[in-house]
């Protein structure tokens, strides 16, 4: 299979809606497969690589932390960085500056970075197929 | 004495396998904790979250993977038995989606749509989720 170059948007927030969780599994296969993936991060999805989120323990499901073993999405950025370098793909995550400075969520993972929508008009110029996820 | 309080859940599986469970059953077991005295009436795609044995495989992105992915079916068992939180659901929502009596967790009640504001007369506050 050849390499394909893929313009992606994003705009849900973490822990809002399923959308996400839909859309991370698409990564996930376009990683294994090594496509290379451009991501902008825009709005509420501008969060999803905020490096300071914390797992929490679950007192309603009687878990402490290591037993309720909440995912943050950080985490799950990181891990699809990591299996694309894995199989040849390149990902640029790119997190909407203005939307990072609305929600003070300035500190992301390592190899993921600040942009702007020109990023993502760059993104689609040099795609072979675009998906965005909007917010509905 | 705590405010008797309706909660009508319909919006369904928004979020849960991010958050390993439905924010609005976590919030009412966690008010229930704090005295609060809910009862849950399930309608829309919600009636799903009293279907026995259901559940989704936990997500996995690369070397990530999710081992505490939420079984709604148990979290309904948790507000029923553990928490006596009264469970209904509308037995009209349950039929438009083929959903039969027999697959439902124990303990869950049968409501028809058409004795609910019958039912909501009984409590002092309404929330509709």
């Amino acid at each position: 299979m050849s390499q394909k170059t893929f313009a992606i948007a994003l705009m849900d927030p973490p822990y809002e809606s399923e959308n996400l969780t839909t859309a991370f599994r698409i990564l996930d296969v376009m990683a294994q497969r090594g496509h290379n993936i451009n991501l902008f991060a825009y709005e509420g999805a501008a969060g999803l690589a905020f490096a300071k989120q914390t797992p929490h323990p679950n007192p309603v499901h009687g878990k402490n932390v290591a037993e309720e073993n909440h995912p943050t999405t950080k985490d799950q950025v990181t891990a699809l960085l990591a299996l694309a370098a894995k199989n040849g793909g390149k990902v640029d995550w790119v997190n909407c500056g203005m939307c990072v400075d609305e929600r003070g969520v300035g500190e992301f993972v390592a190899d993921t970075r600040r942009g702007s929508p020109a990023d993502f008009h760059s993104f689609c110029e040099a795609s072979d197929n675009v998906l965005a996820i909007p917010t509905k | 004495m705590a405010k008797k309080t309706l909660n009508i859940i319909e919006s369904a599986y928004r979020a849960v396998m991010e958050e390993q469970d439905d924010t609005i059953l976590w919030l009412l077991a966690a008010m229930q904790g704090a005295g609060a005295e809910h009862t849950v009436v399930l309608r829309g795609n919600a009636v799903n979250y009293a279907v026995a044995g259901q559940g989704a495989p936990g997500l996995t992105i690369g070397g990530w993977k999710q081992t505490q992915a939420p079984h709604m079916d148990n979290d309904v068992i948790d507000l029923i038995e553990r928490r006596k939180i009264p469970v209904f659901v509308i037995k009209e929502d349950l039929a438009a989606r083929g959903i039969e009596r027999g697959e439902l967790v124990p303990g869950v009640q049968l409501l028809s749509a058409r004795m609910l504001p019958k039912h909501m007369a009984e409590y002092e506050l309404v929330s509709h989720w």
